[in-house]
């Protein structure tokens, strides 16, 4: 008979392998290769040295760095939207209507994750087109003459962005209101707060874990988005995803485009690790 | 005294029923007032009315003299200790006490000077920069009412505030709050179904049924004197028959016990007498006691609250009849039968 300390240790290792295995395979690996051959470069000889050529090249390159800072400013402008939007819908699911009306309403606002970024990024392509739906609107009741210049524009990157993420925030934030005591509300009323005190006082801090959550998943989907800026954003608004796939597939220099990968991990990070700092977050209460 | 808080004829209706009916009644400046009901009486509803969370449908609230028709919450003279408290999670104990003045756009130093002494009186020198969260049941609490005592307000409600403690720290909790009130003299309004942290606390307890005032009194009128059937079943244990019909000068319970009652001449319906009102082996001597025979079917020891459960003799009835625990008594056997006799004013008929 086995005793109960194997016994633990069998469960143990029995749980700890598909995690294993799934870091090992799908994260640790693939990384480990992108890591290794940003740090090679062809010599004229043809053959591949270490070499730190391909980080330099993002430094030095002005091209480079300038869509990134571009893409990593759009991204926080993005989820700062996205907060903007999502957080009046989430008190309204959570706090307002009724638990009936609020799981209709969610299943709604999941609609346009079934149907696929791809599917719905057409569909604003189709609204904001020259000969778009909106366009053709607006010109049927007269209130503009020439069609508007909103597709390939930032406006319509900054739409497609958001209809992509919007959704990401909405959630943690929603669960983070539902524990919410309606007595902390009525508590603070009491006390004498107005209504905009109880909001900034009460509500944002207290829901504060879920809307960081919220902020680093909206983030991080943002700024490593590829469909809706190729699609939307049109010649002059280049993502720095677009950067990394121009090096893949058009340069044919994987080793820049791993560097430049990297890059985007690293600095995305370190901005996420930034925002935590100034908003006194903690990462491990992030969620709860 | 001056009335602090006057509630005339107030009433509330929901969609379908009555929370509240025509509910009137003062409270003097300085006490302790309780209202008592069991849950679903309507006593949340009207502390939410008096504290502006609900709007009265019929009525007015009074706070110093001043009608209270539509000032909203925050602006009324009243504070709140709320059943589950309420604290702010995301504030120490210092913010969540200042949250209130800070509001008030008071100075530094004032709001400093305020929580300092606060914090003294509630006896939580020290936790300024504690986490709520950390903080035992009764700590908690102490903050509670401290964050809404700080604010210095004409009356404090307090809902059913020590209904999350356990049973010792309540005890403890009841004699504290009681202290602490006679204390600094702030009115309170305390809301209970707890008859125990009523009767303790208060200085008037109103009992709440229906919606209705049953009756305002002192605990110990409450307790001595109650003026419907409902406050003597309510207030305390009671022993309660149904009568059966009132003959010449005796009433008779369902189960056939006869009492003596020369001078009656209204028809009760019911009656109730208090397990400790009972008089074990009276002497033949007093006056106006009823003197009859049980027989003892089990002791229910329950240390200072032990209890005979006993029948009286010639009848289906059963009695609950308090034992002291002294030497006097300690000769009575389950089986055996027991002179029992009680004053015909400790019988409560209604």
């Amino acid at each position: 008979m086995m005793k109960p300390q194997n016994e633990f240790n069998f469960t143990f290792y029995l749980l700890i392998v598909p995690v294993l295995l799934w870091l090992i395979f799908m994260i640790v690996i693939p990384h480990a290769e992108l890591l290794i051959s940003s740090f090679l470069v062809e010599n004229d000889d043809g053959e591949m040295v270490v070499s730190f050529a391909n980080y330099i090249e993002f430094f030095s390159q002005k091209i480079y760095w300038l869509t990134f800072v571009k893409t990593a400013a759009y991204s926080i402008g993005v989820t700062l939207l996205a907060f903007i939007i999502a957080f009046p819908i989430a008190f309204y699911l959570t706090k307002v209507t009724t638990r009936k009306n609020a799981a209709f309403l969610m299943v709604l606002l999941l609609i346009p994750l079934w149907v696929g970024e791809l599917v719905t990024v057409y569909g604003w392509m189709v609204l904001l087109g020259d000969n778009g739906v909106i366009n053709h609107f607006l010109m049927t009741i007269g209130i503009i003459n020439e069609p508007l210049n909103m597709l390939y524009t930032n406006f319509s990157l900054v739409i497609g962005l958001l209809y992509m993420s919007m959704l990401f925030m909405v959630i943690p934030v929603m669960s983070t209101l539902q524990s919410l005591d309606d007595s902390l509300i009525e508590a603070a009323c009491d006390l004498g707060a107005s209504k905009w005190d109880i909001f900034t006082k009460i509500i944002i801090p207290y829901s504060m874990p879920g809307i960081t959550s919220g902020a680093i998943i909206v983030f991080m989907l943002v700024i490593g988005d590829y469909l809706a800026p190729n699609l939307l954003g049109g010649k002059n608004s280049l993502w720095f995803t677009e950067q990394i796939y121009n090096s893949f597939l058009q340069t044919f220099n994987w080793n820049e485009g791993a560097a430049f990968g990297f890059l985007l991990l690293l600095l995305s990070s370190g901005i996420i690790w930034l925002a935590l700092k100034v908003s006194g977050q903690k990462l491990e209460k992030v969620g709860t | 005294m001056a009335k602090i808080l006057e509630i005339k004829n107030l009433s509330k209706h929901f969609d379908d029923f009555t929370a509240v009916k025509n509910v009137d009644f003062s409270v003097e400046e300085g006490g302790f007032f309780s209202i008592l009901g069991s849950s679903g009486c309507g006593k949340t509803t009207l502390l939410r009315i008096i504290a502006g969370f609900l709007q009265e449908s019929e009525g007015e609230v009074i706070i110093r003299g001043q009608s209270m028709k539509g000032i909203p919450p925050e602006k009324r003279p009243v504070n709140i200790v709320f059943q589950n408290l309420a604290l702010f999670p995301m504030m120490n104990v210092r913010e969540n006490i200042a949250f209130g003045l800070k509001r008030q756009k008071l100075k530094a130093a004032d709001i400093n000077f305020k929580i300092s002494e606060m914090l003294e009186r509630v006896g939580l020198n020290g936790f300024e920069k504690k986490k709520v969260t950390d903080l035992s049941g009764g700590q908690r609490q102490r903050v509670a009412i401290a964050r809404s005592l700080v604010m210095n307000p004409s009356i404090l409600l307090l809902d059913e505030p020590l209904g999350a403690l356990d049973r010792k720290l309540r005890e403890h909790m009841k004699v504290e709050l009681k202290l602490l009130q006679k204390e600094i003299g702030t009115t309170f309004v305390y809301i209970t179904h707890d008859q125990s942290e009523a009767l303790v606390m208060s200085d008037q307890v109103a009992v709440m049924h229906d919606g209705q005032f049953e009756q305002i009194d002192t605990p110990r009128n409450l307790y001595k004197n109650p003026k419907t059937s409902f406050v003597a079943g309510f207030v305390g244990d009671t022993n309660r028959f149904e009568l059966q019909s009132t003959g010449e000068g005796a009433m008779i319970t369902r189960g056939g016990w006869e009492l003596k009652r020369p001078e009656l001449n209204t028809s009760p319906e019911v009656l109730y007498i208090r397990p400790e009102a009972f008089i074990l082996n009276p002497d033949n001597t007093i006056n106006d006691v009823e003197q009859f025979e049980v027989t003892i079917k089990t002791i229910l020891f329950d240390g200072s609250n032990t209890k005979l459960s006993t029948q009286v003799s010639g009848s289906s009835e059963e009695l609950l009849i308090s034992l002291p625990q002294n030497a006097q008594f300690d000769g009575i056997v389950e089986g055996h039968t027991l002179k029992i006799g009680v004053h015909r004013d400790d019988v409560k008929c209604f």
